[in-house]
């Protein structure tokens, strides 16, 4: 019943830890105005504007969307702000995509950023709350304990994690954005870099970055006008669950199965390692590649490590299914646009526009993201071909 | 378009401080009321879930994280939040239906306020390297913008405490409201200004509490065997946020949605309108160009309490009560965000 949708424009800016030489405002117009330019579009074009972006406190700016409307030339057009945890990326993307798949506007602008130096992460999720026990933990020190469950239950050997880290690492330097820019990196310094918690150590987590991606995203009858080729959104889904509930499998959440599920149903899916020619994952910290090959659906259970160690999953080693060519969230990770960065990777391999870590031929790619206790999950399928 | 249709709507009582409970208590028996309007037993029986909060009310990233354990979600299910008024959790949660992948919604919105000094914590929404660093509260630009009408002769201080005490005796019939009574124009304009030329009553209390809602096409609504008040038309605009580049005495976004919503397109029965001060109801009644035929602000309208992030939503739900009960048979319903009215939305709302 709902109408075509297709990404007709991309942009985004470089990754870095700090951007000092603009202000929040103008990163997500440098980011905004690049989709345009991608799109052959102006300002003038767009019907609405959705942003995206992770707590507000990461900045220190309340409800952004009220400061940057003149920045993302939302004056007079409807503007809508999507905040859910990390997964808001991709969240922000479908939000928008129903703008036009609901058949309401024409060409909807969609903006997701973080500028992490100008604020500190770490203190804004730590900060103590009545009535909760208090956690300074921060992410890697969440995950690692469910990281450690996946080893115990699958008997993966202790390097999956350094081939990951090395892997997107070499993807990412095949990327001119990519924040982290280490071509020569190699197990050995992965495995020699400081534990930071066990299992994971420095080499195996995101850098903390400042960055913002955009995607224009147009209606059928729009869609073949512009410069480059559409990609078309063939399902998209989203999934929650609460962070703590008996029973719960944080190793394998049930909201990624079934997000999974749902998304590939709505594509026509069956068995996304074969059909898929690569997919844009979230994985912050190494070891969420096997994991979620596995949540995915690419793998059976206990096995998604072995599709990693076979190098199934790199473009440099020839993998069927790469996973993350642009360097994934280990490269880059400015927290509120991540999400985005996946699904607007996936674009652009369908697009055939993704320049040094284009997948030949590419036709039909996945854009995942998740976020807060790994328990917010947003994915779509974008594809070369109209469906 | 598929038509959509407002099934049920509660909100809490509006309190200076809703102490020891948390955000999770304020949300749940907003949440069982809808479910009861309808006859369903939980989030489960909807298509799709929404939300809106804000983090700094409560001092905490991911606050809105704790709203999901107010809803049952296992298994799994389709949720989205919105870091705005929950008015902006239904308009996202009305695009999810018209593109035919949800039946149904359920929206909330959530605050506690009273923990911060609210005024002074919305100051940090304004532009971070100008703006947010003076510190600037909202009650200070709101009396900025008073002083604009006034001293253009738009307004008169007595038309400002005529709003105040129209709002004081309606809400003597709204038992969810802070503030209620007998007041005269004359009794108010008694009071010192607080920022002048605003007094104490001419700003809206600070409230803790939450609303909820439930939406849905009109099929699903008829299957459930319940009254409902048709979404005949939604629209929202943004302004700029240069209050210099803004003519502060109207309120163009909001004349530009009420076009796009088709608010003039029939008689206006009932409105209520998101108008945190006073002299905002006198712009937005103006902007709307709303009569004497119109009841506005039946409920007292925020003056008579503030749930923010829930405001707006529930400005839809007192709209879709009157109509529901045959009091209205077309009403309009407004929502804003930001400072001196930046964003605001504007729904039209009619009997089956």
């Amino acid at each position: 019943m709902s109408e075509l949708a297709a990404v007709v424009g991309i942009g985004q800016t470089h990754y870095k830890t700090k951007r000092g030489d603009v202000s929040i405002a103008g990163l997500v117009r440098e980011a905004a105005q690049n989709a345009l330019d991608d799109a052959g579009l102006t300002f003038d074009d767009i019907d609405a504007v959705v942003i995206g972006k992770a707590p507000d406190m990461f900045e220190g700016v309340i409800m952004p969307e009220i400061y940057l409307t003149d920045a993302l030339g939302a004056n007079g057009k409807p503007m809508l702000r999507v905040h859910t945890a990390g997964s808001v990326g991709g969240s922000t993307a479908i939000v928008a995509a129903s703008h036009v798949q609901s058949g309401t506007f024409k060409r909807v602008l969609t903006v997701t950023f973080e500028k992490q130096s100008e604020s500190n992460a770490m203190w804004a999720l730590s900060t103590p709350q009545p009535f909760s026990v208090h956690l300074n933990a921060g992410a890697g020190g969440y995950f690692a304990p469910i990281i450690r469950e996946y080893i115990r239950r699958s008997g993966a050997p202790a390097d999956v994690g350094i081939k990951v880290a090395v892997k997107d690492r070499l993807h990412g330097a095949r990327n001119p954005l990519a924040h982290l820019q280490l071509p020569d990196i190699t197990a050995k310094e992965v495995e020699e870099s400081m534990m930071l918690w066990d299992p994971l150590r420095f080499l195996e987590a995101c850098p903390s970055s400042d960055g913002a991606c955009a995607m224009v995203i147009a209606s059928e009858d729009l869609a073949e006008k512009g410069p480059k080729p559409p990609a078309w959104i063939r399902g998209a889904a989203m999934r929650s669950e609460p962070t703590m509930f008996a029973g719960r499998d944080e190793v394998s959440p049930q909201a990624g199965r079934d997000c999974a599920a749902d998304v590939y149903a709505q594509a026509g899916i069956t068995d996304p390692r074969k059909e898929l020619d690569c997919a844009e994952i979230y994985v912050p910290f190494s070891w969420y590649e096997p994991m979620w090959l596995e949540n995915l659906g690419f793998a059976p259970e206990g096995e998604g490590w072995k599709l990693t160690m076979e190098g199934a999953t790199s473009l440099d080693e020839g993998g069927d299914i790469p996973w993350n060519c642009s360097g994934g969230v280990l490269s880059s990770n400015p927290i509120g646009a991540s999400g985005m960065i996946r699904f607007a990777e996936a674009a652009r391999q369908v697009r055939g526009d993704a320049g040094d870590h284009q997948v030949p031929g590419a036709k039909l790619a996945m854009g995942h993201a998740y976020g807060g206790g790994a328990q917010f999950f947003s994915m779509w399928v974008v594809g070369a071909e109209k469906p | 378009m598929r038509e959509i249709c407002v099934v049920a709507y509660s909100q809490s009582d509006c309190k200076s401080n809703a102490g020891m409970a948390n955000e999770v208590e304020l949300i749940m028996p907003q949440l069982q009321a809808v479910y009861k309007q309808v006859g369903i037993t939980s989030a489960q029986d909807v298509d799709f879930v929404c939300s809106g909060s804000c983090d700094y009310l409560q001092g905490a990233a991911f606050a809105f994280v704790a709203g999901v354990d107010a809803l049952g979600a296992v298994p799994p299910i389709k949720e989205s939040h919105v870091e705005m008024d929950a008015a902006w959790a239904l308009y996202e949660s009305v695009l999810k239906i018209r593109m035919g992948q949800a039946d149904s919604a359920l929206i909330y919105g959530f605050a506690k306020s009273s923990p911060g000094e609210l005024p002074i914590v919305l100051s940090q929404q304004l532009d971070p390297y100008y703006l947010a660093t003076q510190w600037v509260d909202t009650i200070s630009l709101a009396a900025m913008q008073a002083r604009l009408m006034l001293e253009q002769g738009l307004i008169t201080e007595g038309d400002m405490a005529a709003v105040v005490a129209d709002s004081r005796r309606k809400a003597l019939q709204n038992p969810q409201a802070q503030l209620s009574g007998e007041t005269s124009t004359e009794a108010l304009l008694n009071e010192p200004h607080y920022v002048s030329p605003l007094r104490r009553s001419d700003c809206c209390p600070v409230s803790d509490g939450a609303a909820a809602m439930i939406i849905c096409t009109v099929d699903k609504a008829k299957e459930w065997g319940v009254p409902y008040a048709r979404i005949t038309g939604i629209d929202h605009r943004i302004e700029t946020h240069n209050l210099g580049m803004r003519d502060l005495t109207d309120s163009v976004s909001t004349r530009q949605a009420a076009a796009r919503a088709g608010v003039a397109d029939g008689p206006v029965d009932v409105a209520e309108v998101y108008a945190p001060f006073s002299h905002q109801q006198i712009i937005l009644q103006r902007a709307l160009d709303l009569g004497d035929d119109t009841d506005i602000n039946p409920s007292g309208g925020v003056l008579a309490g503030n749930l923010m992030m829930a405001s707006g939503v529930s400005r839809i739900g007192e709209v879709f009560r009157r109509i529901v009960a045959g009091e209205a048979g077309r009403g309009v319903a407004h929502a804003t965000s930001g400072p001196c009215l930046q964003h605001n939305m504007v729904t039209v709302l009619e009997g089956a």
